[in-house]
């Protein structure tokens, strides 16, 4: 039988886990380049691992069709015509998982050609752990549902 | 928190016995679901430009399962278009109903097949090649044609609505998602239901017409299989029937026994679990692989997918009830403890769908404008870009719906697991590892 826990202890540490910055390792920040092919319905690679404070050069090569590579979180984006190349410059300031899509309507399945970019840590997910732990701890101390 | 009877206020009840207010809506909605099916047919083969993709899978998935199923359970079945044809042919009549009733040959549903069975299976046939449906517009419009022919002929050979109760591919997870609801149809007092003869909210008087959902009011304990007509407000003599606010989850207290119920939880909590990893990951072999239907790697995705479903879902479950402290059976303990699964299902199926509406909701304003994709720009908002909106709160909002569906699945299992005498605990820690998944793959 797990104790009662009380609502405000689980209040407090749920809120330290949204709101507790968390440690981001010091990196010295680097110039990192990364050639992108997309093809319908695809990047590839789809998923980057970069640091915070690293400046991106995504190079956009189109396979087949026109495409685009927009990214969350950051808002900028960049087209590129079939077999042609184009960059996008930016310095990864925030951290975290942001998804890559394509910006250009490229057929029927474009609005799910999706990419991934993670900067340092994914601290979200972290914390949406911590607080799915937490419901659960929260939920076993309590008494049981009558009808 | 007790039950709050909204239809205590006379003007709100007026507003609902009335059929004029419902009547609007339909008339509306069913132009709405018509042109949906035109522009599938006639309009663009450009999904994001089209009105039939963009109004049904993002505009009205968004407002059914974001809005109307969590806060009004049946709420959409009550002004669902697909119906209505064939009711108004069934009755002869669109409002009040008429003297005489036409000769359709109005047979009973067979008994085999009263039960959510094949409503999974459309579910599924319709999931399986689901890629292909949301993104084609000419495929879905014959989609939505088949249904609404399928319940406009049903309407002439079966009674009620037989197609809404048993065939609906929709229908099915609204009924097990509208027990979470706030908002329930109930009667006031047993007692004048057992007392009453005629039973006008079953059969129908000249006041309405008898449940179109097979379902007596005076015996109903859930939200389930309520489509919330409201015939039953208009037909009972003695003013017993209340529409109510209750506390969410309610009808989740009570045991259910029904196997085709607890498959339907498997289903859309699998659903949504597929559906995360492949249209919102970054894996484009799955994507392929779930488009190109027919190749070898579509049919390897369709079993993977069922037996996802099907037998590692519901295997993992059986695990968790295989200790038991009663004499319940296996197939009790199964089908009570799958109604924990429920409010997780829900939210599994918000949280995905916030992903996609939020990324694609600009098409809406630009297909108002141009609904066939001809480069027509009626309201001047034919040009406005693709632009996603709200990125920056999904992840906080996806955390917050998947904690409160994991919040609602634990309650729920404590109590159904006490009650068929297995320990809490695996159930939890079912749940609470499905929405680890859930969250790695959304986050």
């Amino acid at each position: 039988m797990i104790p009662r826990l009380p609502f405000s202890l689980l209040l407090m540490v749920g809120l330290a886990a949204i709101f507790v910055p968390l440690p981001v390792p010091s990196t010295v920040p680097q110039e990192r380049t990364f050639r992108i092919e997309a093809r319908q319905f695809a990047f590839s690679p789809s998923e980057l691992k970069v640091n915070v404070g690293d400046t991106i050069t995504l190079k956009l090569v189109s396979m087949d069709v026109v495409h685009g590579l927009y990214v969350d979180g950051y808002g900028i984006s960049v087209q590129a015509d079939p077999g042609q190349t184009q960059t996008l410059t930016f310095t990864a300031r925030k951290p975290g998982s942001f998804r890559l899509r394509c910006s250009a309507t490229c057929g029927a399945m474009h609005p799910f050609m999706i990419g991934k970019l993670t900067v340092g840590e994914n601290h979200w997910l972290l914390r949406s752990l911590v607080l799915a732990g937490l419901a659960v701890l929260g939920v076993l101390g309590q008494p049981i549902l009558k009808a | 928190m007790t039950k709050i009877e909204l239809t205590r206020h006379p003007l709100l009840k007026s507003f609902l016995k009335s059929r004029y207010p419902q009547l609007a809506v339909f008339v509306l909605v069913l132009a709405g679901f018509v042109f949906a099916i035109v522009a599938g047919l006639i309009g663009t083969p450009v999904g994001s430009r089209n009105f039939s993709i963009v109004f049904v899978w993002i505009a009205w998935w968004a407002i059914l399962i974001l809005v109307a199923v969590p806060f009004f359970g049946r709420g959409w079945c009550a002004v669902c278009p697909i119906p209505l044809p064939g009711e108004w042919l069934q009755r002869g009549a669109v409002l009040d109903p008429p003297g005489k009733k036409p000769g359709w040959l109005n047979r009973r549903w067979p008994r085999i097949f009263r039960n959510i069975w094949l409503q999974n299976i459309a579910f599924l046939f319709l999931a399986l090649f689901s890629s292909v449906l949301l993104t084609t517009p000419s495929l879905t419009g014959i989609v939505l044609a088949i249904m609404l022919l399928a319940a406009t002929a049903l309407s002439t050979v079966f009674e009620r609505r037989a197609f809404c109760r048993y065939l609906c591919p929709v229908g099915g997870f609204i009924g097990i998602y509208a027990k979470i609801a706030p908002l329930e149809l109930r009667i006031k007092d047993k007692d004048i239901c057992a007392r009453c003869k005629d039973k006008p909210c079953y059969h129908g008087s000249p006041a309405g017409y008898g449940c179109p959902w097979d379902v007596f009011p005076g015996g109903m304990t859930t939200n389930t299989y309520c489509g919330l007509c409201l015939e039953c407000l208009r037909t009972c003599p003695y003013d017993n029937i209340a529409v109510n606010l209750r506390p969410f989850c309610r009808d989740l207290v009570k045991p259910s026994n029904r196997l085709d119920e607890a498959f339907k939880a498997f289903i859309m909590l699998g659903s949504a679990l597929v559906y995360a990893g492949v249209l919102l990951g970054p894996w484009g072999m799955l994507k392929d692989a779930a488009y190109h239907v027919g190749t070898l790697a579509w049919f390897t995705y369709a079993a993977g997918f069922l037996a996802f479903i099907f037998i590692i879902l519901p295997g993992l479950f059986f695990l968790c009830l295989m200790r038991a402290q009663n004499s319940l059976s296996m197939k009790q303990r199964f089908t009570s403890l799958s109604r924990a699964l429920i409010p997780l299902g829900l939210m599994f199926w918000v949280a995905f769908s916030l992903s996609f509406v939020l990324t694609n909701a600009s098409y809406t304003l630009a297909t108002l404008s141009d609904p066939l994709g001809l480069g027509w720009n009626l309201f001047g908002t034919a040009g406005i870009p693709w632009q996603p909106v709200g990125t920056s709160i999904l992840a906080p909002a996806q955390t917050l719906a998947l904690v409160v569906g994991l919040i609602g699945s634990a309650r729920t299992a404590q109590k159904a697991a006490y009650e068929a005498g297995v320990s809490t605990f695996p159930v939890i820690i079912y749940c609470l590892g499905l929405t680890v998944i859930m969250l790695w793959l959304l986050i």
